[in-house]
């Protein structure tokens, strides 16, 4: 009784601030919800729209957020949003990304250090495997550091949810071989400095970048015919021959979509336009020199491409690809699509896309352009929107973590969740990345674990303050997850954290919890509160 | 009284229109318990390259196509296995030689879908869905044979080994899914009496969350019990423990055919495993593919053996969403093909043999001159199984597979 009364008081005093409300429909002032509405859901609440935006556009709320964002009003909140390089990054998170090794190292030097370990280990010594496993371990865990510290700490929430959202629409799988040592570039260099650029820019930088030439195997491909020279061994110098996987990804996946009009014979022309895309290892580790065209393995000859005729033009041809790929009618519906099933609804309304997808037209793939548009739009901020979308592994664990306010020096527990939820970071083998829809993440087993989750955060039992992390929170090294059992959950330590407080975290969330579970954790005895909080069923969804 | 059977219907091109009412065939073969026969459907994600898990070794153009990475002959070192001396055995399936020798093992070759989409994704969800064509199907078909079942539904009868719920099993039927490893079969945070009943007013009417919290939960009981027979079993009995298996999918079909002999009210089971889409370097009998295969082998062969007397009454299908390129590209891989090979194994499988119209892999013999035609259609092979093995009526059959394929398995897969 006394949350909903602390909530009550909260929201009364937000609302005499006089916060302005964007939907269309007047606020009528109700204060619980949709349940008292007679037929339409009411329009939401001022705390109710600063709930929804942080659900969909940050990983939800930190303490004090809901009341920061309904005082400055949705809109502010968006704008701030949408331009992350007015927002600062706290000293304290610019702090711990700069103590990171990985994420600040070049591409071609972590590459380095792989090739070299690995070279160790064929020599068969213990020590040697030893090494290469610790470095390997520090490799994927300080990239993964450098997101979830991010996810987690971030004011620039929205440009979080969007490398989020581009990685998985660009996925590039960490178990794969040399894979290892690039993801955290990939992100870093291909991903994050275009999240909310230019899609045509974002489509070449990672059509450029060695993780993914090496996970779509284009890097191996090269024209008929073509005859390695030279004594090099090693799979790309014993290559010859077409290697079709990255151009039919390229456009069933990152651009055009399974559905966008293109054949089997348009998948081998694009194939054999992009033959000698790939990147010299040498002069990677040399001189991170991360892409390179090899001439000699392209195919000179005419191709027949989505019904043009490109004459024969080296990397040009592939540069041409992209942009008629980027610009594609077919490809802003897609993109589009991804994007406001992302943020407004699992099956979303058509016109709305639509709508978005003219703009990505009209603003040459401008990112930030159609995400202003979604969020302008009347199904964004629709009463019955708000909850609509069932929360990934990813989301959930991630606004757990934010809704705790507890600092997460350990990222390990979080990890180690998400792989028993199936969903480990960098850990996607398939080129399609998650899924984001309900049908996709919501079954028995997963909510059992998503209250053991929360439960044993809620009562301070994840070592969360903790170092260094144990192995077996890692995405599995085997390049096959599914054949792999889940790895066992990390070592429960004796509590070293306190308990969550349950009229904090009542506070922090707010309107995101209904009246109905209010009620019944008011009713529960106080120890179990937190933990119903968040395992109940309004904070698996967002 | 010989029924004409649905599926030969199908090959004889008859119309499904046709009136077929002389009776359910399960109305002519009571069965003990109506969940007595069990479907364990295995699902290999990403195309398996068929054309190296039952290879044409003899065929004098398989290693033309497939020069480095076709297998050698049997007898050779690192050779196929003989299975009627045209087609040999990936040999890193030894583990299932004893079931193809006692007939219980057969495979039928150039399957697949009638679709020609080489996307995984959409392939794999025509699958699932068993509506090749049409994505907008709601449901999978293994929940709408649950849904078609004879007797009580109950969460536990259909399950699924990993931690999301796959398409296939997806759909109105209750279905449960148990994560990979042991911990599946372990007291959870709600076995605690305080918490259960704390979450339990937070879920049990929830309209959104509350069928699949009291699923899990339901579904949780039954595993903690069959778990705890199982325990007690091989406590009587310790010769019948089987030696320790490594993690992955071995030990997961152990536990399952485990679960399966202690719940008889598990009936349907699927798994998934992915790692099959070897477009660089697959290795021929050593090497990526081989490494794949052999776990799954082994825990195929460790199925059959500890489901015990149980195997008797169980089907087990192998599928993956298409099959590969015949040729083999520029990186000792295979690109994505078309048809493919479907494996099925079982007490009353009719065995040892390759099934299928097979028409060679010569230049004039391939789909678009690049992989297998699909001779039968996936579904052929399905509904033969949920017809003969789990005697669905043809009724029922039209609601799991509907627009039901003109196209092969003229067969008989199934001893009745």
């Amino acid at each position: 009784m006394r949350m909903s009364s602390i909530s009550i008081a909260i929201l009364s005093a937000l609302l005499c601030t006089g916060a302005p409300v964007l939907a269309a429909p007047p606020a009528t002032g109700t204060l619980v919800g949709a349940d008292t509405a007679a037929s339409a859901p009411a329009a939401m609440s001022a705390e109710q729209q600063a709930v929804h935006v942080l659900n969909r556009v940050a990983f939800g709320p930190r303490p004090g957020d809901i009341e920061r964002v309904a005082k400055i009003g949705v809109q502010n909140y968006l704008d701030e949003q949408l331009h992350p390089e007015t927002l600062p990054y706290p000293p304290e998170l610019t702090r711990r990304l700069a103590q990171l090794s990985t994420p600040n190292r070049k591409a071609g030097d972590v590459v380095g250090e792989f090739v070299e370990l690995q070279k160790q280990v064929r020599d068969e010594d213990e020590g040697a495997k030893q090494r290469r496993r610790a470095a390997l371990t520090a490799v994927a865990m300080e990239t993964a550091e450098a997101r979830l510290a991010r996810a987690i700490d971030s004011p620039r929430q929205l440009e979080e949810v969007m490398v989020d959202f581009w990685y998985n629409h660009f996925n590039v799988y960490s178990g794969k071989g040399i894979d290892r040592a690039l993801v955290a570039s990939y992100e870093r260099d291909a991903i994050r400095p275009n999240a909310m650029g230019n899609f045509h820019d974002l489509l070449k930088a990672t059509a450029h970048h060695p993780a993914m030439l090496y996970y779509l195997d284009n890097y191996l491909s090269t024209a008929d015919g073509f005859t390695p020279g030279g004594k090099k061994a090693g799979p790309k110098a014993k290559a010859q021959g077409l290697n079709e996987n990255y151009a039919r990804e390229l456009m069933e996946l990152h651009t055009l979509g399974v559905d966008g009009g293109y054949s089997q014979k348009d998948v081998t022309e694009l194939a054999r336009m992009l033959t000698g895309w790939t990147y010299d290892q040498r002069a990677l580790i040399r001189s991170n020199q991360t892409f390179r065209f090899d001439a000699a393995r392209h195919d000179g000859g005419v191709k027949h491409w989505l019904g043009r005729e490109v004459a024969p033009a080296g990397v040009s041809e592939g540069d041409m690809a992209l942009d008629v790929l980027a610009m594609h009618p077919a490809t802003a519906h897609h993109i589009s699509y991804k994007l406001a099933q992302y943020f407004v609804a699992d099956q979303p309304n058509n016109a709305l896309v639509e709508r978005m997808a003219r703009v990505y037209l009209a603003s040459d793939g401008d990112i930030r352009s159609v995400l202003r548009v979604l969020f302008a739009s009347e199904q964004f901020l629709a009463p019955d929107a708000a909850g609509a979308k069932f929360k990934t592994p990813y989301q959930f664990v991630v606004s757990a973590a934010r809704a705790s306010g507890t600092p997460v020096n350990n990222i390990a527990p979080l990890l180690g969740t998400m792989t028993q939820l199936g969903m480990p970071l960098y850990g996607c083998q398939t080129p399609d990345g998650y899924k984001n829809t309900e049908q996709a993440w919501l079954n028995p087993d997963a909510l059992t674990r998503r209250i053991a989750f929360a439960t044993a955060l809620a009562a301070g039992k994840l070592p969360l303050a903790a170092k260094p992390a144990p192995l077996a929170a890692l995405p599995a090294p085997a390049p096959d997850m599914s054949m792999t059992a889940a790895p066992p959950p990390p070592p429960v330590q004796v509590a070293a954290l306190p308990p969550l407080d349950p009229g904090q975290l009542q506070a922090t969330l707010g309107e995101a919890i209904s009246p109905r579970t209010r009620g019944a954790i008011a009713a529960s005895a106080p120890p179990l509160r937190a933990a119903m909080l968040l395992g109940s069923p309004d904070f698996m969804q967002r | 009284m010989q029924r004409r059977t649905f599926i030969h219907s199908l090959a004889l091109g008859a119309s499904l229109l046709t009136p077929l009412g002389r009776g359910v065939w399960a109305a002519s073969t009571p069965t003990a318990s109506p969940t007595q026969k069990k479907l364990i459907v295995i699902m290999l994600r990403g195309a398996v390259d068929g054309l190296n898990v039952v290879a044409p070794v003899a065929d004098e153009n398989y290693l033309r196509l497939r020069p480095t990475i076709g297998l050698a002959m049997p007898g050779m070192e690192g050779g196929a296995i003989d299975l009627d001396g045209y087609f040999g055995l990936h040999p890193a399936l030894a583990s299932l030689q004893p079931l193809w020798a006692e007939k219980k093992l057969a495979f039928i070759h150039a399957s697949g879908s009638p679709d020609s989409t080489r996307s995984h994704f959409d392939a794999q969800d025509y699958m699932e869905s068993a509506t090749p064509g049409r994505k907008g199907t709601p449901d999978g078909w293994m929940n709408r044979l649950v849904a078609n079942l004879p007797g009580a539904a109950t969460p536990s009868r259909a399950l699924s080994i990993g931690p999301v719920m796959p398409r296939i099993l997806s759909g109105a039927s209750a279905a449960m899914n148990l994560p990979n490893g042991a911990g599946g079969t372990k007291a959870n945070v709600l076995d605690r009496k305080e918490v259960g009943a704390a979450f339990d007013q937070l879920y049990a009417s929830h309209e959104r969350f509350g069928r699949a919290y009291q699923d899990g939960k339901t579904a949780h009981q039954e595993v903690m019990a069959a778990a705890a027979a199982a325990t007690a079993e091989n406590e009587k009995n310790p010769a019948d423990r089987g030696a320790p298996l490594p993690n992955g999918f071995p030990d997961d079909a152990a536990r399952l055919a485990t679960l399966m002999r202690n719940d008889p009210k598990i009936q349907v089971a699927f798994v998934d495993l992915g790692g099959w889409d070897t477009h660089a370097g697959q290795g021929a009998g050593k090497g990526q593919l081989a490494n794949r295969l052999l776990p799954l082998g082994q825990g195929l062969a460790v199925l059959a053996k500890r489901l015990g007397p149980m195997f008797d009454d169980t089907t087990v299908i192998v599928m993956s969403e298409f099959g590969r390129t015949a040729r083999e590209n520029g990186n000792g891989g295979t690109d994505h093909g078309h048809g493919n090979v479907m494996w099925v194994m079982g007490g009353a499988v009719n065995g040892g043999k390759v099934y299928g119209d097979w028409q060679g892999v010569g230049d004039a013999a391939l789909n678009e001159g690049r992989d297998l035609p699909v001779t039968t259609d996936f579904r052929a092979v399905l509904a033969q199984v949920a017809e003969r093995h789990m005697g669905l009526g043809d009724r029922q059959l039209l609601k799991i597979f509907p627009n039901m394929p003109q196209k092969g398995g003229a067969f008989q897969l199934i001893r009745t």
